[in-house]
């Protein structure tokens, strides 16, 4: 089973890389970009048997900082083993 | 009794040297240590110890978060378990991040707000000299110690700010703008007061060679503190 866990900063926690990115974007003369929040992609291949509840300690105990992240857990249906 | 401590080598630590000769030469002046390296894989510590050191470097190649996986590796269930039953923990830079990350401290070291990593020499007041580790200091101390990092933005939400600087564990403020820390944090105690965590690298300012000796009463200050008791 294929897990894709998205990882990003809360809201109201400074993103110093999404700053950053904003105004590069800006500097190429793309308009009418309001805000930009860049975050993290972890992949997962896990057996069928992993539970919910794992995949959620998983992401609590070291995937994200609880402290300043965020995560979202997302099941790939169909994806090839 | 003399002074025993154990610096701790991560696969990427690259101030573990020069934390274990800091350590060794002071204790040397006041009467003779011993320093251990103790490598991160290893699941126990020697016996003893007076003082565990985290050293700076970009453990496992700051892989995921700066200090994450380092927090995670063997060694670090030893950490914590001394740290619990009161031996003192010093982390630098790294160090300080793998704090975080192991829950031995509050909050979370972000990426400079600049952007930019830092590596130059910076301003601190000391905040306390009411610690094991800033005994020998004065508050309100200035004092020059350099940083090196590109992960020293402190932040922990105000209510964990407000706790820290209620209960006297902001250790060291940076006296000028360098990487955007919440309220200018630039080293924490935890609450017990044997676990302290900062950016800056006071092995770094231990002899005159180096530029300057403010490093040193930090060190002078655990050695005294830990062998007089």
């Amino acid at each position: 089973m294929k897990v894709r866990v998205s990882v990003s900063l809360k809201n109201g926690v400074l993103d110093p890389q999404g700053r950053a990115i904003h105004h590069a974007l800006e500097g190429l003369g793309f308009a009418g970009v309001n805000d930009v929040r860049s975050g993290r992609l972890i992949e997962l291949d896990v057996a069928d048997d992993v539970t919910d509840a794992a995949i959620d300690e998983m992401c609590r105990k070291l995937l994200a900082n609880m402290v300043i992240e965020n995560y979202r857990i997302e099941k790939i249906a169909g994806a090839p083993a | 009794m003399a002074f025993t401590a154990a610096v701790v080598t991560f696969p990427g630590s690259n101030c573990d040297r020069d934390m274990a000769v800091a350590i060794e030469q002071i204790a040397g002046d006041l009467g003779g240590g011993t320093v251990y390296r103790v490598w991160h894989g290893n699941a126990g510590l020697p016996d003893g110890l007076d003082l565990i050191a985290l050293p700076g470097g970009f453990s496992y190649g700051d892989y995921l978060r700066s200090g994450a996986m380092a927090a995670r590796s063997p060694v670090m269930q030893a950490v914590i378990a001394a740290a619990e039953r009161g031996v003192a923990v010093l982390g630098v830079c790294n160090g300080f991040q793998v704090l975080t990350e192991a829950g031995l401290l509050p909050g979370a070291l972000m990426r400079n707000a600049g952007i930019r990593f830092v590596c130059r020499e910076v301003a601190l007041t000391v905040e306390t000299s009411q610690s094991l580790f800033t005994a020998g200091y004065e508050a309100g101390q200035r004092i020059v110690i350099p940083v090196a990092h590109h992960d020293g933005n402190y932040f922990a939400d105000d209510a964990t700010l407000d706790r820290l600087e209620g209960e006297g564990r902001v250790a060291f403020r940076y006296a000028e703008a360098v990487n955007g820390s919440a309220r200018d944090i630039a080293g924490v105690l935890n609450a017990k007061g044997n676990v302290l965590g900062m950016m800056p690298h006071p092995e770094r300012m231990i002899e005159a060679a180096h530029g300057g000796t403010d490093g040193r009463a930090l060190f002078e200050s655990v050695i005294k503190g830990l062998v007089d008791a």
